[in-house]
């Protein structure tokens, strides 16, 4: 099985999950080995998600968590500390 | 087998339940970053994400007699959070952009990503300045509503493909494409700041199970 690359675009989420069947995984590796363009939408791709699961990508506010329990300490009583 | 987590998570429900009430405190310690990050990828917004994971976890609490253990406790609480933030979303935008959303279809067209010829030289160090994590938050932001939802589950919140059709009440093959939209949605707008011969690492935080066989 040979794949161009605008067939290789749509497993990429696939590949990233590990989702693509034997025979589909090898055909996409044997073109992401060959294609520069391609092995490029996969990097930026990944590292989109690495990225995402950063914790400094998304912060909390200063106090958050305090707030949070004072707000519920009205709703359901103190936590014992 | 259950962890041990989940058997004191399901020991401190019972308890709960029980009457000790104040131990919902303990409770849902672990998942307020959970539920803050979940409603502020959607909303955008700090004050509204802080009031919502306030009002989500109220909801929880009051609520928690539903909570039967089929799903996770977690998946059960993001679900909350992530009906806050619909409500929330709705009342901010208004009916008429609500109904462009509905109407949008799933994008059956093919997507062309963003083709980057000169992809060596962009330097690892891009993926460390603070504006990168700004521009993946305000290009998250702009994701059509629909694909905002998998993604936020999925790749920020790391929900299972199944917890996250339960969570949004759609099936998994609709999970499976509207991930795929959003990631080649934000890989058109963020590829010229993120491509690097080598993926990057975050210092300190492990590498999620699927990166790491690019790193052996």
């Amino acid at each position: 099985m040979n794949l161009e690359c605008k067939h290789v675009w749509e497993h990429i989420s696939g590949y990233l999950d590990k989702q693509l069947d034997r025979e589909l995984l090898a055909a996409v590796e044997r073109h992401l080995a060959a294609c520069e363009i391609c092995s490029a939408i996969l990097d930026s791709t990944r590292n989109i998600l690495i990225l995402t699961a950063d914790d400094r990508t998304y912060e909390l506010p200063l106090g958050y968590r305090e707030r949070l329990h004072e707000r519920l300490a009205g709703v359901v009583g103190r936590a014992r500390e | 087998m259950k962890s041990a987590a989940t058997t004191n998570e399901a020991a401190l429900i019972t308890r709960v339940l029980a009457g000790e009430t104040e131990l919902f405190h303990e409770l849902i310690r672990p998942y307020e970053r959970l539920v803050y990050v979940t409603l502020f990828a959607i909303l955008k917004n700090e004050a509204e994400a802080e009031d919502g994971a306030q009002e989500t976890m109220i909801s929880a609490f009051r609520n928690l007699k539903g909570f039967r253990g089929e799903a996770k406790f977690s998946t059960w609480l993001v679900t909350i959070a992530m009906n806050e933030a619909r409500k929330r979303l709705r009342k901010a935008k208004g009916a008429r952009e609500d109904s462009l959303d509905d109407t949008a279809g799933e994008g059956e067209g093919k997507f062309t990503p963003a083709v980057l010829t000169d992809w060596r030289e962009i330097p690892l160090e891009a993926l460390e300045r603070k504006e990168l994590r700004g521009q993946l938050r305000d290009a998250v932001a702009r994701l059509p509503e629909k694909y905002r939802e998998v993604f936020v589950l999925r790749d920020i919140e790391e929900l299972n493909q199944e917890e996250t059709a339960a969570a949004l009440g759609i099936n998994v093959t609709l999970v499976k494409v509207r991930l795929h939209r959003a990631r080649m949605m934000l890989q058109k707008q963020l590829a010229p700041y993120l491509t690097s011969e080598t993926p990057f690492r975050a210092p300190g935080k492990p590498t999620r199970g699927f990166f790491g066989r690019w790193f052996l």
